[in-house]
């Protein structure tokens, strides 16, 4: 199921409407709100970083420091910017969470102030201080290269114009005396316009994703598993009840009212054609029928018996004999399968024939269930015209929530013309 | 038929067992044994050896198809052992697995809403234990419903006849149905047999029996 809204920069990159889209002036907004944070680090780096480098080549060149004042005043700088640099990231590091989200709608969650010590302490805490210096450090110098090939394009796209001055020859990759000769550097400057539109999504893309690699909060992984486990129990836990439902009412309330049915049928026998009580008789007979009929489907729909009855491959072979066209069945043999994956493949079968039947215009059907690794795949397939849309609400949406409610998957392939090949993933994982 | 037709019935819910045997004596069956389970059903037909089974499908102990079981089971034993089950909802499976025990016939497969048309419910049961077979109408539909290329040969009214030839119904009966004689019945039947390519005979069984197994067949096949 693709949407059309993308949720990061990265992803949507990868669209074809990237360059008509929003995206690049999102992407464009963040590089530029990067320029004034990126530039006071990197002075904050120069300054430390600057005269290490003289000193750096003097003590290649001559075997000795230039002077020991220099050297205490360098010293004592990287002790300090060492020091205040954690202190210094959560501030940096606040405001860059807050910024990402120009390019990444996912939220960036992140650390309340965890108390001094605790801050010098924690690996997180370095991963953002190395964050600091590769944006001060490393990110102007991308700006820069990318600033110098903006200007050479613009140069390129403008010079027919400047070439017209004769006196001036304009140097790109050689003098340039006449517009003429311009044209066709001005012609590719802007065919590279769409070219320098994704280097800014790609240069704001790569940011976005470091600042989500350093910043990120690290998520507590055993509290996701438990979520991800408690989620499963609960929908094991409405399988289970609504299987206590199917068998409650299959054991209790049918035979009772079908009891009731067959009292009044044979009440009826007794009762004399033109005696007052017939027709009222009658007409509760026929109620108590229709409640039977209303009942069956009732419970069918809560969890079918044919499912506890055959097992998945039985029940499927059942409703492929229900349906009006032929349909093949395919199934390997399964060993045990979860109750809610069960119950959920059988549903799926039982919509995606039903579309079939009353959109697809086919002549026949297939139903193959197989094992994948750790998954169950069901693949409904017919030969109808095709253009199975979800969005016009063939139940597929609907089909689709209960394929993710077991974090399975639900595929549609329905071009015009067919064929349409329905495809549904479950894990099952006991 | 003989005079007194003696029935041991398996029904697991208790009102609905006696309002069953309400009905069965009422209709001067004689009910040797009514029991609510699957073992039970074993021993009580072993022991009173009855003209006629009547059993639930979904049955303790194990709540699943235990009652046709034990019925594919007495068929086994005794193949000529008229059973008829009562089924909570359409399986062909459960007709097919019940039309291929013991020798075919005498078996009789209902929706348990019929159930509620008390003198039809009691006409069937009469039919499959003087030798007939019935399946409801349901599954018959059900059968009906696959397409198959010999059946597409049949008329709407040929169609109509099979059904209720399925159900293991006399030519005067259908005739009756379909307000039509008995001779165009009997013409009806003839094409029909013609059609789906099966030797004629006048044996009622062996016409809807042969019919449900080549509708039965696997339609990819």
């Amino acid at each position: 199921m693709t949407t059309e809204h993308s949720s990061h920069l990265a992803e949507a990159l990868r669209r074809r409407r990237w360059l008509i889209s929003a995206w690049p002036w999102r992407a464009l907004a963040y590089l530029v709100t990067t320029v004034p944070i990126a530039g006071f680090l990197a002075v904050g780096l120069l300054v430390i970083g600057g005269p290490m480098l003289p000193v750096f080549s003097t003590l290649r060149r001559h075997g000795r420091p230039p002077s020991i004042a220099l050297m205490l005043f360098l010293i004592t700088g990287s002790v300090v910017l060492v020091a205040l640099a954690p202190l210094l990231s959560f501030a940096v590091a606040a405001v860059e969470r807050w910024r990402v989200r120009l390019v990444d709608g996912r939220p960036l969650a992140s650390s309340p102030w965890p108390g001094l010590a605790a801050r010098y302490r924690s690996a997180a805490t370095w991963r953002e201080v190395a964050y600091l210096f590769w944006l001060g450090g490393f990110t102007p110098v991308a700006y820069w290269v990318f600033l110098i090939l903006v200007l050479l394009d613009l140069g390129m796209i403008s010079s027919p114009w400047l070439a017209g001055d004769a006196n001036q020859p304009v140097v790109i990759w050689q003098p340039i005396d006449s517009t003429g000769e311009a044209i066709p550097y001005a012609i590719v400057g802007v065919l590279l316009i769409p070219v320098l539109w994704y280097a800014i999504g790609l240069l704001a893309a790569v940011q976005a994703a470091v600042a989500r690699w350093a910043l990120a909060h690290p998520v507590d992984a055993a509290a996701l598993r438990e979520v991800a486990r408690s989620r499963t129990r609960l929908v094991g836990a409405y399988e289970a009840e609504r299987r206590r439902i199917e068998r409650d009412l299959h054991d209790g309330a049918q035979p009772r009212l079908t009891s009731l049915t067959l009292q009044l049928g044979l009440a009826q026998l007794d009762v004399p054609e033109d005696s007052p009580a017939a027709r009222p008789l009658a007409v509760a007979h026929d109620q108590a029928r229709g409640l039977m009929v209303m009942l069956r489907q009732l419970v069918h729909g809560i969890r079918p018996q044919s499912l506890t009855d055959l097992g998945l491959a039985g029940a499927v072979r059942e409703l492929a004999d229900a349906a009006t066209i032929p349909v093949t069945v395919h199934a390997d043999p399964h060993d045990e399968l979860p109750e809610i994956v069960e119950t959920t493949a059988y549903f799926v079968v039982s919509e995606a024939l039903g579309n079939v039947a009353r959109h697809a215009g086919a002549t026949r059907a297939d139903v193959r269930l197989t094992r994948a690794g750790g998954d169950l795949v069901v693949e409904v397939t017919d030969d109808g015209h095709g253009g199975a849309d979800p969005a016009r609400g063939t139940g597929l949406t609907g089909l689709a929530d209960r394929v993710a409610a077991v974090d399975g998957r639900l595929l549609l392939s329905s071009p015009p013309g067919g064929p349409t090949v329905l495809r549904v993933e479950m894990p099952c994982r006991r | 038929m003989s005079s007194v037709t003696r029935v041991v019935l398996a029904e697991d819910e208790v009102l609905l067992r006696e309002g069953l045997v309400a009905l069965l004596t009422r209709f001067d069956f004689t009910v040797c044994a009514a029991v609510g389970s699957a073992p039970e059903l074993l021993a009580a037909a072993r022991d009173h050896r009855p003209d006629l089974v009547l059993t639930d499908i979904r049955m303790p102990p194990g709540r699943r198809d235990d009652g046709l079981r034990a019925a594919v089971a007495l068929r086994a034993e005794r193949p000529d052992l008229p059973v008829v089950v009562l089924s909570q909802y359409v399986q062909t499976g459960y007709a097919a697995a019940l039309l291929d025990s013991g020798d075919g016939q005498r078996v009789g497969y209902l929706l348990k809403d019929r159930v509620a048309e008390v003198t039809e419910f009691v006409d069937t049961l009469r039919r499959v234990a003087d030798g007939g077979t019935a399946i409801d109408p349901d599954v018959v539909r059900q059968l009906l419903h696959r397409p198959r290329d010999p059946l597409a040969a049949l008329s709407a009214r040929e169609r109509e006849v099979l059904a209720l030839l399925a159900e293991g119904r006399s030519n005067a009966s259908i005739a009756g149905r379909l307000h039509v004689s008995e001779a165009a019945v009997g013409k009806h039947v003839g094409n029909i047999l013609l059609k789906l390519d099966l030797p004629p005979s006048d044996d009622t069984n062996r016409r809807v029996l042969a019919v449900l197994t080549y509708l039965r067949a696997d339609p990819a096949s």
